[in-house]
């Protein structure tokens, strides 16, 4: 980094910092000295090096100078904030307000987002505010008013935070094309992005500028920071081969806990954090302070949560990763991560969580919950060590994302289809999009699209005689705002907690108060009787009213029957299971494991094979009256499921009478009627024919047109795009209804139109999303003619850990005649009984 | 595929007010008595009725509706053809039936007497759709009307697009069906974009007193499922 001087800062400022006891650091000089040559900078810094200073500083600077009192013209917006989360927007403005009063700036800021009130929203557009803070959402409705250019106009800068995890998914997409937006109407504005140190900076540098010519914005780079001294939680009981309750760790986590001031205890699922809070709550014997935090909790007892922490009231705060990001919720000391850490970058970013102090280091714990989290906690720790990132791959960015960012354009002015494109390509997701494509969405927002031009006469946008595209109507421009945004909830349920009635027992009351919120889909596959953990407490599942789950407090003492149905959310990364796959292939490495590990491993090599850090192990043997088959890919839940759907419709179609296989993070295990090794003995070519690549032709395809992934992914695309519109809280149409029409729709669709515009995002999204096509794809590219077929006459100790969650897991098909003709035989039972 | 059509076994068997009826995988049915096939909420059009809203679905409905329409007649080749109301999403939807499908109908009709019941969605149909427009007509016993009637009476009908939801061991499908007490009978819709009301829906209740059985529609064949097993939504 090069000496900036600190005269380049104004005396306010210097004096500032002195009678704050800081110094000001060497990136936020660097970031002012940028500012002022006009480049756009990506910082990549660690947690508490100063980041959102150091962006802010140019403009507090700027602001500053130009001085207080009323323009003679009326004034646009000076810097525009973005930040991922709304709460992180309202902190960073609170932080804000601190320098600016005690420096007595003439600086107005304030925030934009889904809570401002309309009159309020109308001030801002009226008189700008100097500084706006708010989130990517609410950026795309300014750009899409029709006021958006005199607004913007005056704009210097652009303050993107926590950057690294907005480009990652679709609403880095509809920011990009905002972005691009902002540039064209305010071309001398420059960018900044802050960032966690990631794998490829120069992915973010070129999403910060203008495409048109490859530039990158410039780098500056804060080095990390202390070591952080982060082990894993070793103990001398053994740990189970599958699960991921982290049972027996629970009293090592309470007493790390009770040790130190205030812990974040980071789980992957909503489950694994009540079934976390809970065990932890047996043990508390000191009443020490610990909650609860994670999505579907009522908003009201998370604010109370949140609260708590930054008042330093708690001892320690059991949450997902809806934590992860920004907010600094005071002095964290301890962060324990329980269940398998799923990624390098991941891992660090929840580490960062503790301590706040750059110069010390972070303590952190790591804690398996079975024996394989033993090896991807070793690889993590690795990782961490030579502070290796695995963030994602840049996204091309999406098409139904840009479909409704062109209906957004045509809301806020008429536009001329080439000058649009232009705009759009200068964002770095859509620097390669085609013009073809583009036609398409554009053809998709007027009239939806079709080959069968039937719609002409209702086009949402039209073009005049003057060559340019305009909104139809104010109704459609209305649309729009109700429907802008990329995140699509899956439709969720409220939990409400009922009362027996005491005159009718048995009559269950709903009376009780709302818990909070879960996912419809694991609503219905609850059964009347069924208990589970949600909110801290056992609730016994009472069944369905109206929109509501109705459940009541299981006794004391009762466990909770459905088990953890999202074993871990996040797919373990493609860095960290190549390490594991090196760990396992490396006698030498099992030193460096925990001796029960070890153990298992020469168990595992004296019965079968371990393979090389190349290979696919693939068991097969008798159990009971079935024959099992079982690889170890290494890949992750979700192309784990991905390919057993499609291994067992190869199955089928080799009369082996496949009946079901289960899936984990490491490997999968299917289960026939048929011999599988008898049928791989007389044929030798028939484990390679069994896993080629070609299995991602045809029969992906034959998979697609049914599966239920697939449709939901499909809703994804049509709600995002505005063929359908969004549900809002209060509105009689129910989640389901509409989940119904798009699977009628894709039916339709797919038929008739199989390339329209939003089967291609929808099949974009299933190569990465939850059915993660393209991992299969590469995992079948790497393991071919490398695939070690071992016949067993019993399960060998590898295995077991897959085995074992047969029962504990849902058993995959969407063949609905399976579960029809089961439903019916039931009938018969009955009949004859 | 082909293995698996062999194995398709299209229609099934139940007995509703004394005579044989037979539930097609379509979603038709078929009354050998009285050679009429019968078909409910067909909602032609509702596709471009949504287009008119800005919800631009694709124009294909109406199309796909008519292939599953033409399969079960040229199946069955029935006499008669009664359509038990909302055979039109909307009272504009016979005005923008394009001309394949308008010809496509009236290939299906031709030669055959052709029954359109009124149903809420299409209280009135033109000249120009062919066939008779009744109210509600008798079969026999059987009354067949668009909206149910609760009551004694033996009835088939349709409106209200019932669906039964069946969950085994953590699996859920939600199936098209007709649901009947061997006395009444409730008629899927054909529509292919026509949803449906889930069969526990109280709406059912006052229809079926002593309960029912609902045949789902599944992808090879109907099966009869006891009330007993279906799910809300």
């Amino acid at each position: 980094m090069s000496q900036v001087p600190v005269s380049l800062l104004p005396k306010t400022f210097r004096d500032w910092f002195k009678h704050r006891g800081w110094a000001p650091r060497d990136h936020q000089l660097e970031l002012l000295a940028k500012a002022g040559q006009g480049r756009s900078v990506l910082l990549v810094a660690p947690t508490g090096a100063g980041k959102t200073l150091a962006g802010f500083l140019p403009s507090l600077v700027e602001l500053a100078e130009r001085g207080g009192g009323r323009p003679k013209e009326k004034r646009g917006l000076h810097t525009l904030y973005i930040s991922p989360l709304k709460a992180l927007a309202t902190d960073i403005a609170r932080n804000l307000e601190a320098p600016v009063a005690e420096m007595d700036l003439p600086i107005r800021i304030e925030t934009r987002t889904g809570d401002t009130p309309s009159h309020k929203r109308a001030r801002q557009i009226e008189r700008p505010p100097d500084i706006l803070l708010t989130t990517p959402e609410q950026l795309a409705l300014l750009l899409a008013h029709a006021e958006a250019r005199e607004f913007f106009k005056d704009l210097r800068r652009v303050v993107l935070d926590e950057l690294h995890s907005l480009v990652t998914s679709k609403r880095g997409d509809l920011l990009s094309l905002g972005l691009a937006r902002l540039m064209t109407i305010a071309p001398q504005a420059t960018a900044v992005g802050l960032s966690a140190t990631v794998r490829k900076p120069d992915d973010l540098r070129r999403y910060l500028v203008p495409q048109r010519t490859h530039a990158l914005a410039d780098l500056v780079v804060v080095q990390g920071g202390a070591q952080p001294d982060i082990r894993m939680l070793e103990l001398d009981e053994r740990l189970p081969l599958a699960g991921h309750t982290a049972s027996l760790s629970m009293p090592a986590i309470y007493d790390l806990i009770r040790g130190h001031k205030t812990t974040l205890v980071f789980v992957n699922t909503r489950l694994q954090a009540e079934y976390t809070f809970q065990e932890l709550w047996k043990l508390n014997d000191d009443n020490l302070a610990i909650a609860l935090h994670h999505g579907s909790l009522d908003v009201s007892q998370r604010r109370r949560v949140e609260e708590a922490m930054a008042a330093g009231r708690l001892k320690a705060v059991v949450c997902t990763a809806t934590l992860d990001l920004g907010i600094d919720w005071g002095d964290v000391d301890l962060v324990v991560n329980v269940g398998a850490p799923k990624g390098a970058s991941r891992i660090m970013q929840r580490i960062g969580r503790s301590n706040h102090r750059m110069d010390e280091p972070s303590e952190a714990y790591l804690v398996p919950a079975n024996r394989f989290e033993i090896l991807e906690c070793r690889a993590a720790l690795d990782a961490v060590h030579e502070a290796a990132q695995d963030t994602p791959d840049a996204r091309i960015g999406a098409l139904d994302v840009l479909c409704q960012h062109i209906l957004g354009m045509a809301c806020a002015e008429p536009f001329k289809l080439d000058e649009l494109y232009e705009e759009i390509r200068s964002a770095s997701p859509y620097a390669d999009l085609t013009w073809e494509d583009f036609e398409a969405c554009v053809a998709f927002v007027a009239t939806g699209g079709y080959a069968l031009r039937a719609y002409e006469r209702f086009a949402k946008i039209v073009k005049g005689k003057d060559d340019l595209w305009r909104v139809r109507d104010a109704r459609i421009a209305q649309q729009y705002r109700l429907n802008v945004g990329t995140i699509v909830e899956s439709s969720m349920i409220k939990v409400r907690l009922g009362r027996t009635a005491r005159s009718r027992p048995g009559t269950v009351l709903p009376r009780g108060r709302i818990l909070g919120e879960i996912e419809e889909y694991f609503a219905e596959t609850l059964t009347p009787g069924d208990t589970f953990l949600f909110a801290g407490e056992v609730l016994r599942f009472e069944g369905i009213s109206e929109d509501e789950v109705l459940a009541t407090r299981a006794g004391s003492g009762a466990d909770p029957m459905i088990p953890s149905y999202e074993g871990g959310k996040f797919p373990l990364s493609t860095f960290l299971a190549a390490r594991v796959r090196e760990i396992l292939a490396d006698p030498f490495e099992w030193d460096r494991l925990p001796a029960q590990m070890t153990e298992w491993l020469l168990h595992q090599r004296r019965r079968s094979i371990v393979p090389g850090p190349r290979d696919l192990l693939v068991e097969t043997f008798p159990r009971g009256n079935r024959f099992y088959m079982t690889c170890f890919p290494f890949e992750g839940r979700l192309a784990h499921q991905t390919l057993g759907m499609l291994l067992t419709r190869r199955l089928e179609r080799a009369k082996l009478k496949p009946l079901g296989f289960v899936a984990n993070d490491y490997g999968i295990a299917v289960y026939a009627s048929g011999d599988i090794a008898a049928r791989a003995g007389r044929d030798p070519n028939f484990m390679d024919d069994l896993f080629s690549e070609d299995m991602l032709g045809d029969d992906l395809e034959d998979w697609l047109a049914e599966s239920s992934l697939m449709k939901r992914t499909f809703r994804q695309c049509a709600v995002i795009a505005g063929l359908i519109e969004r549900r809002f809280p209060g509105e009689k149409k129910t989640g389901r209804q509409v989940t119904i029409s798009t699977d009628l729709v894709y039916d339709v669709l797919r038929k008739h139109e199989p390339d329209h515009v939003l089967l291609r995002a929808a099949r974009a999204d299933a190569a990465t999303g939850l059915l993660d096509v393209r991992r299969l794809g590469m995992m079948l590219e790497r393991i071919r003619g490398r695939i070690i077929h071992k016949p067993l006459d019993r399960v060998s100790p590898l295995s077991v850990s897959v085995m074992l969650e047969i029962g504990r897991e849902r058993v995959y098909s969407d063949n609905a005649d399976e579960i029809l003709a089961e439903a019916e035989a039931a009938l018969l039972d009955e009949a004859l009984a | 595929m082909t293995a698996l059509r062999k194995n398709k076994q299209t229609t099934h068997e139940i007995a509703l007010s004394g005579q044989l009826a037979l539930l097609d995988l379509t979603g038709a049915m078929y009354l050998p008595a009285h050679d009429a096939l019968l078909v409910a909420d067909l909602h032609f059009e509702k596709g471009s009725s949504f287009a008119r809203r800005g919800m631009m679905l694709p124009p294909y409905d109406t199309r796909e509706t008519l292939l599953a329409l033409a399969d079960a007649v040229f199946r069955f080749d029935p006499k008669t053809v009664i359509a038990l109301g909302d055979s039109f999403h909307d009272i504009g939807g016979p005005d923008r039936l394009g001309d394949e499908e308008r010809a496509t109908l009236g290939d299906v009709q031709k030669g055959r007497d052709w029954i359109w019941v009124t149903g809420n969605h299409d209280r009135i149909l033109p000249d120009s759709i062919g066939g008779q427009v009744v109210e509600e007509i008798a079969l026999g016993s059987l009354t067949l009307r668009h909206e149910p009637a609760a009551g004694e009476q033996a009835e088939i009908a349709g409106h209200l697009h019932p669906v039964g939801k069946v969950v085994m061991r953590g699996r859920a499908t939600r199936r098209r069906c007709f649901l009947t007490d061997g006395s009444r009978c409730v008629m899927p819709a054909l529509g292919a974009y026509a949803g449906g009301l889930n069969a526990c829906d109280a709406a059912f209740k006052p229809l079926f007193p002593k309960g029912f059985t609902a045949h789902l529609i599944g992808t090879e064949r109907i099966f009869a499922i006891a009330k007993a097993m279906l799910c809300r939504d």
